[in-house]
């Protein structure tokens, strides 16, 4: 194997990335080293298996990855805005598009919504962990694992550069030779198989780890959209599994599912990645309405408008994500009557978006609106992705997406749906949600910067770009020196650097917070307005979550028991608690399995299979264990409990 | 520890027993029959669901009420199995015009395997 | 949560671990509808592109997959019988019945084998046409999952052998019975749509 054959070479700005690379992982090596924390790192977090850590781990990593997929964007825009300037050539540019849509949607958006999940879920419902604390791990794992190899792609082996949507036949083996595709569909692949397993693990816990009494009707709101989500998982991701794993024997094996010969079927792949992305998109945007639904109801100080309409809603919502997914491809040629079909059924998801979008508006109707830095990111949602929701209906006529499809519309409308709905959701849930992860809040300050930086430049980057596709701009282009585009293309890049500004701040914000920022003595840290269990433990939470979970038969049970003077240490009724046990078995099984796919990627089959044996004794190992976890013993529990609650 | 009485698993033979007719029943049905290609087709199909429903019912105990787990496989299953019919049947409907494009005039039955040869190379 | 352990109904469902485990593969076994319902809308998009190759009424044999489909459905019966026995907290019973179930198992795929190998003799691969690497990742899917599933089995056998029948092992042993059962349900369905279907059409 040829060290230099594997490295890509030949730009400086892949050169530079080399060396930053270098930098920081030795940097990162040096410190671990020199402050003794490679126990430290081992026994807390790559072992753990604490929901809490993981999902703290799910987040950091999401951050890592919006930081590289904004590089990609930024890179993406200089170039449009400076056409002549030669700062990327056409193969970095098809390279960087890419790479940019698949780690925001897969590697940024998704994982940062379930660490979210991971973190909350059980504690809005009263539960110990997940229902599978291992397989929980294990799911992080493959995630980071797949999420490590698709990032690795632009200095070893060369980027895939087919699109996020890898459209056969060019990202066949015929047109794409080489490892970037295969980047592709092993770092999807894995880490799809993580998200599957956390899909089953959450619906397993909301369905049989409720507390006592609390009903399907009675749950938060965000575990309901979870719920709904996880049941999108299930049914969505099996077919991305499929179409990979078909590309993929394609590409190494020679079969011919989607080639140009031996009458294959390159349009199949389109027909399968959207039956699994068009319910994607439903992945990502129902966790989002979870969160703004809390937000809004705990600084709007009121119970929710319309409960069940909004649980309703939901459930039509994901129903319907499956029924559409033709929407994305009308240009192909199916037909009036398949397109006619496939367009109202689109059209009617309108409905229940609607309904959710009144309700929101009717729960802010006559409440004391509390200006926090959360809240102002759930109220700029609703006009923001309204405005991407009616140019979504307007893309759902399939006779009027002839004109619109593949221009800059489509990209101004699914970044107002992603960036207004998801993006701004993980913002408001982590500033949130942030006390309780950490123990103590962002600062509000900082935060309205970053808050209005991100939304000032989300607006001005991709407004004109609505503009830019009427005028007739396709996308994915790499040349744009027409003169009638270049002003629009200008004010959008400067709008993409605001956004960067924004994001720069936040991540400062993390700091800062973290060294100046009040310790939370109280577990209820938005004064006194929490409305759901997760507020009533201390904070930060105790590694059993709940010394006694309480009985729960309303929504919003927290708002009467700090009415009734109770809370989740019932001294008398402390009962010892049942753990699981740490273990570093998923981390190593997933190195294995990470090893598989690399050599896989790079077709050499003897590395897939050692890899893939490593993974299946750690099966064999797995069927073996009867470790069934240890327990938590009263006096200590009383002793924690009493120390939190300044007893 | 012994909490099933019963001796002789009679569920399980008559699945068992259902589940041998239904098969010869359906290769009869396209092996020897002389009946109309459409109607073997939906024929089988809809003997292929009846013996996973005996499958289901009779020996996978998706109703339990023991498990505690409700409706929920039950749930799963009917959910899993509409969506395999969309997925099936969409992706026909979906991609039906690369049939008309392969097989020329008709969507016929016996015929298309020689059709194909003239326009292998599409 | 889990130390509420119930004195009656089945081994399998008395503690909250062992229900919720069982309810998680149902939902798994869900997401495996899905997932072969994928394999056959592809197979089924692709039927009839054989290209140069033979076409599927010219190679499949009513005998042999009259026999594979026997086999199968016999060995899903006698899973069924162990679970039976399991639950009658008979060992003997349960490990004879699995140990029937696993032999037919191996026939099937056996006989599998041969008719993949039979097949690429005569010029059908993978490689030779989108409808045949339709059929072969379709079968084979299912092929490997028999595969698995024989290799779990014995895992569990060899466990069940050294603890008996506890909540924890007869857990185990109720969720590969599922397990073995729905990759017969998924036999049905090729049997049907692929082989039948392609002697039809």
């Amino acid at each position: 194997m040829n060290i230099k054959a594997l490295l890509v070479d030949g730009d400086p700005l892949i050169y530079g990335a080399m060396v930053s690379i270098g930098l920081v992982t030795v940097a990162i090596l040096f410190l671990l080293t020199y402050f003794k924390k490679w126990g430290w790192l081992w026994r807390e977090w790559l072992t753990t298996v604490d929901h809490k850590k993981i999902g703290i781990m799910y987040i950091l990593s999401a951050l890592v990855m919006l930081f590289r997929g904004g590089m990609d964007a930024m890179m993406m825009r200089v170039q449009l805005a400076f056409p002549d300037l030669g700062f990327l050539d056409s193969q970095h540019y098809n390279e960087i598009f890419t790479t940019h849509g698949t780690i925001m949607i897969i590697f940024m958006a998704m994982p940062f919504l379930i660490g979210l999940m991971n973190i909350i879920v059980p504690l809005q419902i009263g539960a110990r962990d997940f229902a599978f604390p291992y397989l929980n791990a294990l799911s992080f794992w493959a995630f980071f694992m797949g999420a490590m190899l698709f990032n690795i792609s632009f200095v070893i082996g060369g980027s895939p550069d087919a699109g996020w949507t890898s459209y056969t036949p060019l990202s066949g083996a015929a047109m794409s030779p080489g490892p970037g595709q295969n980047f592709y569909l092993m770092g999807l692949q894995l880490s799809g198989i993580g998200t599957l397993a956390t899909g089953i693990n959450l619906m397993v816990t909301i369905l049989k780890m409720r507390a006592p009494g609390m009903k399907l009707f009675h749950m938060p709101i965000f575990t309901w959209s979870t719920l709904v989500t996880s049941f999108i998982i299930v049914f969505a991701f099996p077919i991305l599994t499929i179409a990979l794993a078909l590309l993929t024997i394609d590409r190494i094996f020679g079969s011919q599912f989607f080639t140009l010969t031996g009458e294959g079927l390159p349009m199949m792949w389109a027909n399968l990645f959207w039956m699994w992305g068009h319910p994607e998109v439903y992945i990502v945007i129902l966790p989002a309405f979870g969160i703004f639904s809390e937000v809004i109801a705990t600084f709007a100080k009121k119970r929710l408008f319309g409960y069940s309409a909004m649980v309703w809603s939901m459930i039509i919502i994901a129903l319907l994500s499956f029924l559409v997914w033709v929407h994305h491809f009308f240009t192909m040629g199916a037909g009036a009557f398949v397109n006619s079909v496939f367009s109202v059924s689109t059209m009617l998801i309108a409905v229940p978006t609607g309904v959710k979008i009144f309700n929101w508006l009717a729960t802010l109707y006559k409440s004391k609106i509390e200006f926090s830095v959360a809240m102002l990111w759930a109220l700029a949602f609703i006009p923001s992705f309204i405005l991407g929701g009616v140019t979504g209906v307007m893309l759902g006529m399939a006779a009027a997406d002839f004109q619109f499809h593949n221009s800059y519309f489509l990209i101004a409308h699914f970044h107002y749906v992603l960036i207004a709905g998801t993006v701004f959701a993980c913002f408001a849930g982590l500033v949130y949600w942030y006390p309780k992860m950490f123990g103590h809040k962002m600062n509000e300050r900082i935060g309205k910067w970053a808050f209005w930086f991100f939304v000032i430049g989300f607006h001005v980057c991709f407004f004109p770009q609505y503009f830019l596709g009427l005028d007739g701009m396709p996308r994915r282009l790499f040349i744009t020196n027409v003169v009638e585009w270049l002003p629009l293309n200008v004010i959008s890049t400067v709008g993409a650097f605001g956004m960067g500004i924004g994001f720069a701040i936040f991540v400062y914000n993390v700091y800062y917070s973290y060294r100046h920022s009040e310790r939370e003595t109280t577990g209820d840290s938005w004064n006194g307005n929490g409305r759901t269990l997760e507020w009533a433990t201390t904070t930060p939470v105790p590694y059993y979550n709940f010394a006694t979970v309480p009985h729960v038969d309303e929504i919003d049970p927290y708002v009467r028991m700090k009415k009734e003077g109770k809370t989740t240490f019932d001294e008398p009724n402390v009962k010892p608690i049942h753990m699981p046990s740490y273990t570093g078995r998923p981390f190593i099984m997933m190195a294995f399995l990470g090893l598989a796919s690399f050599g896989l990627v790079f077709e050499w089959i003897w590395l897939a299979i050692v890899g893939l044996i490593g993974g299946i004794i750690f099966m064999i190992l797995r069927t073996y264990d009867y470790d069934e976890g240890y327990y938590v013993s009263v006096e200590e529990i009383k002793r924690t409990e009493r120390k939190a609650r300044g007893l | 520890m012994a909490n099933s009485k019963k001796r002789i698993p009679t569920n399980h033979i008559v699945g068992f027993l259902l589940s041998l007719v239904m098969t010869i029943v359906a290769a009869w049905a396209a092996l020897q029959s002389d009946l109309p290609v459409m109607w073997i087709i939906i024929g089988i199909m809809a003997l292929a669901v009846l013996q996973a429903g005996v499958q289901l019912f009779m020996f996978m105990h998706v109703t339990e009420s023991a498990s505690g787990n409700g409706h929920v496989p039950w749930n799963m299953m009917f959910h899993g199995f509409a969506l395999a019919a969309i997925v099936v049947a969409g992706s026909l409907f979906t991609m039906s015009f690369g049939f008309s494009h392969d097989h020329g005039d008709n969507g016929g039955n016996e015929q298309h395997h020689e059709q194909h040869q003239e326009e292998s190379g599409y | 949560m889990s130390e509420e352990v119930k004195t009656t109904g089945p081994l399998e469902y008395r503690t909250n671990e062992g229900q919720m485990t069982i309810l998680g593969f149902w939902i798994f076994l869900g997401a495996e509808v899905v997932l072969f319902s994928t394999l056959f809308a592809t197979y089924a998009v692709l039927f009839g592109r054989t290209a140069d190759a033979p076409t599927p009424a010219e190679l499949f044999e009513p005998g042999t997959v009259l026999i594979m489909t026997f086999l199968l459905l016999t060995s899903s019966f006698t899973c069924g019988l162990a679970v039976h026995e399991m639950r009658r907290g008979s060992v003997k019973g349960l490990t004879r019945w699995m140990l029937v179930t696993l032999v037919l198992g191996l026939g099937f795929l056996g006989f599998e084998i041969y008719e993949f190998i039979h097949y690429a003799h005569e010029g059908a691969t993978i490689q030779s046409s989108a409808y045949w690497s339709g059929f072969f990742i379709l079968a084979g899917t299912h092929g490997l999952h028999v595969t698995l599933g024989i290799g779990w089995a014995f895992a569990l056998l060899h466990q069940i052998s050294k603890r008996g029948i506890t909540n924890v092992t007869s857990r185990k042993f109720f969720i590969i019975s599922l397990y073995w059962h729905f990759l017969d349900v998924i036999w049905i369905f090729i049997f049907t749509s692929v082989y039948l279907i392609g002697m039809v059409l």
